[in-house]
């Protein structure tokens, strides 16, 4: 009997749980006919927190869409390769470099895009070919973001006369002591390494296209191999410098700022060379009618600027800049924090995506064998 | 006494007894094989197909055949010494143009790229300034770009026809074709692999080298002690085995990092001095410990289950025959373990050539591992047939342990616990 009794007692759970489930996703597949979810890569951490304040938010609740945010910008090209030779595309909307981008389309992973058709004019009716900054359209990609590679220090760590202000000084150990933490690729380093061995800014890229300009630049970070420890995730840095494990680190400027303004750490950005560069949307092949529209309001002069308010990376629009005014949760003024800001901005080189492209495989392997001797 | 042929033996429904005893062992054979292949399905699809997958990616060579076809069936009969001459260069010119609409020229450019840098800019400008030239193209496309204008450049191309390469196994083990087709070694500068699998392999034989010493007496005294005690004993080996890598790798860093807590206690004691800190993690230090640690428990585990078959009363034979007690366990004890250091050997060392998140995290520069190199190559430099080519290798270098320790000792020795 009670056997029985318990036997009855499961089907009716069973029963239960299987109409509840089944209602529960009639529900939704009714609901997914207006609203759907968008799968978004992008990088993480603060500037995907930038995101969802500026565009994921406002969008989820204008029009009940679900945004997924996957952290994976760091290995999208792979992802996207990965994903297109399975046959089975699961992202929207992927958050890329320029560079990576460039490879994606040739290789038709990602849609080209028709700008002036797909974005959205600048308030006072510019078209987006006009609005956006030099190089932020590219035939498949468009750009939200100026974002810049920088080395940053703990001011704690130098006495206050005697701070270091230019990109020599990271490579000046009698006068700056102390571990130094750098990205562990060329990308970066051989450009500093030039502009603190005395080339311009603006010739970086023509010496490293010679012999010996790569010699010139590897013999310079020769200088201070020993006092470096080489960093691969961009949280790391910010987190070493706290720590006073290291007296200098390369950075995103985005990271450093946030670790300034949220966690009040003594970090102090040198923005001499700076290398700076963009970073924004790329649509993989079948998904762009899927992400039009939310596209079209992501880049969109108002949410550009929406989202220099929560991290300090430059809008990648014109009319978006103008905008650019204090940081949301602490009210500093955000202008002087940005990449773009013209006093920062006076010896700023932009990274050249095709020599990259071009040399990043042999450099890096070289790199590796610096490294390992 | 009249004998009459042997009637067959039947059973009770009148079928012969062989024919019955056959069938009934046929019919358990097809049950015990429908039971099994689930598995040998997963297996295939999962174990077995992946493998193949690889080692075929690692020779395949598809790139400059499918997208440079008409070049290629240009270039037959060229004779390697001067510039291919108008119909090479039209036909490149109409590969590219047909690349170009169809966007597929990103494979072709990357895999030239690998062989000579420079190659990427080169294809996929010429591709897309193709509207602007005319006839005769050679000229047209060597003002272009000076690439088309080399010699190697279309060497490479004609060298790299074929369907299938040895260039990315050469790759990983630090040697390259040159333009004619020979095998040379890469430049100093670009030498990474070859040093990279001797350090593998060495920080893994010292990693299995470690366990062992350290494993030993513990196996020992698990098997020696009374249940009670050794069952306690077994939960503190089981319980960091159990523990998620993540967690006990990123311990090692909190505990040996040069603001860490071992540092700090060195430093609090006077035994080192505040500046002085040591550096023990971020090089080979921090990998060899953390993995040590970390791969303990799978010689134990073998050693334990070994030592606790061999029966006390011969160590107390030897000794009542005399035997010191140095030498008995030397005679006696030490050999009959033989088996039990072999099967933690063989596992330790494979599961310590094939780890990677520890070494990328605790490694620093000098304490990463091949391994770190084929994650590098499938994510970062999208060089795949170069992975599938040092993942290969890896893979024959596994097997021929394993064929050796199998000759030697036997498959059969390995048992956990």
């Amino acid at each position: 009997m009670k056997f029985h009794d318990k036997q009855a007692g499961k089907m009716t759970l069973k029963l239960m749980t299987c109409a509840v489930a089944g209602a529960s996703a009639m529900g939704l597949a009714s609901l997914a006919q207006a609203q759907q979810t968008l799968n978004i890569v992008s990088w993480g951490g603060a500037y995907t927190m930038s995101q969802q304040k500026a565009y994921h938010e406002p969008w989820m609740e204008q029009t009940g869409d679900e945004i997924i945010n996957i952290d994976r910008s760091g290995n999208a090209l792979a992802g996207l390769r990965a994903q297109s030779q399975a046959g089975n595309v699961t992202w929207d909307l992927v958050d890329m470099l320029p560079a990576d981008a460039m490879i994606a389309c040739a290789e038709g992973l990602i849609e080209p895009l028709d700008h002036d058709e797909l974005l959205a004019d600048a308030p006072d009716g510019t078209p987006p070919s006009e609005d956006f900054v030099d190089g932020a359209l590219g035939e498949c990609f468009v750009a939200s973001i100026v974002y810049s590679n920088i080395v940053a220090f703990n001011t704690e760590m130098f006495p206050e006369d005697n701070q270091p202000s230019t990109i020599a000084d990271v490579f000046d150990l009698e006068q700056f002591p102390g571990k130094r933490t750098l990205l562990r690729k060329p990308i970066n380093n051989l450009e500093w390494a030039l502009v603190a061995d005395g080339v311009a800014p603006e010739d970086v890229y023509d010496v490293l296209e010679t012999e010996e300009g790569i010699q010139r630049a590897f013999a310079k970070l020769d200088t201070i191999k020993d006092h470096v420890i080489w960093w691969e995730e961009g949280a790391q840095p910010p987190q070493l410098l706290a720590d006073k494990e290291v007296a200098f680190g390369s950075a995103y400027n985005g990271r450093i700022f946030d670790a300034m303004v949220s966690e009040d750490q003594p970090f102090e950005i040198i923005w001499d060379a700076q290398v700076f560069e963009l970073d924004g949307w790329v649509v993989p092949v079948g998904k762009l009618d899927k992400v039009k529209d939310y596209l079209y309001f992501a880049t969109d002069t108002q949410r550009l600027a929406d989202q220099a308010q929560y991290i300090s990376y430059g809008p990648a629009r014109y009319s978006s800049s103008d905008m650019v005014s204090v940081h949301a949760e602490t009210g500093i003024d955000m202008m002087p924090h940005m990449p773009t800001f013209p006093p920062n901005f006076a010896t700023a080189i932009q990274k050249d995506d095709e020599f990259w492209a071009d040399y990043n495989d042999e450099l890096t392997q070289r790199f590796d064998a610096w490294l390992a001797q | 006494m009249s004998e009459s042929p042997a009637s067959p033996l039947t059973t009770a429904d009148g079928v012969p007894l062989k024919v019955s005893l056959r069938r009934a062992v046929r019919r358990s054979k097809i049950k015990a094989f429908l039971l099994v292949s689930p598995l040998l399905l997963f297996l295939g699809i999962a174990f077995v197909m992946p493998i193949i997958e690889m080692l075929w990616r690692s020779v395949d060579n598809p790139e400059v055949t499918t997208h440079l076809s008409r070049t290629v069936a240009a270039l037959e009969g060229w004779d390697e010494e001067s510039l291919p001459g108008e119909p090479v260069f039209a036909a490149l010119v109409e590969d590219l143009r047909e690349g170009q609409a169809a966007r597929n020229l990103g494979l072709l450019s990357s895999r030239l790229n690998y062989e000579k840098s420079g190659m990427r800019s080169a294809i996929n400008r010429t591709a897309r300034q193709l509207r602007t030239i005319e006839p005769p193209y050679r000229e047209a496309l060597i003002e272009l770009n000076d690439t088309w204008g080399e010699l190697d450049t279309w060497k490479l191309i004609q060298r790299e026809s074929t369907p299938y390469t040895l260039t990315y196994y050469l790759a990983a083990v630090d040697r390259q074709l040159t333009p004619t087709g020979e095998i040379v070694q890469v430049p100093d500068h670009l030498k990474v692999h070859v040093s990279l699998f001797w350090r593998t392999f060495w920080m893994s034989a010292a990693i299995t080298g470690l366990t062992l010493l350290l494993g030993y007496p513990i196996a020992f005294l698990l098997a020696s002690l009374p249940l009670r005690h050794s069952n306690l004993l077994m939960i503190l080996v089981l319980l960091p085995f159990w523990t998620s890598l993540l967690v006990r790798t990123t311990t090692w860093i909190a505990i040996l990092q040069s603001q860490g807590v071992l540092n700090d206690v060195l430093v609090a004691l006077g035994v080192i001095a505040d500046e002085a800190r040591w550096q023990m993690i971020h090089n080979k230090t921090g990998t060899i410990v953390a993995m040590t640690h970390i791969l303990l428990p799978f010689m134990i585990l073998p050693l334990y289950s070994v030592m606790k078959t061999i029966p006390p009363s011969y160590m107390r034979a030897a000794r009542s025959l005399g035997g010191k007690p140095f030498l008995s366990f030397r005679r006696v004890y030490f050999p009959l373990t033989i088996p039990g250091i072999a099967a933690g050997g063989i596992l330790v060392f494979i599961l310590s050539i094939g780890y990677y998140i520890t070494p990328a995290l605790v490694g620093g520069q000098s304490g990463r591992f091949i391994t770190n190199y084929i994650a590098y190559h499938m994510q970062t430099s999208l060089n795949w047939g170069l992975a599938a080519a040092i993942a290969s290798i890896l893979l024959f270098v596994v097997i021929v342990f394993y064929m050796v320790f199998n000759r030697l000792i036997g498959v059969d020795k390995v048992k956990l616990g």
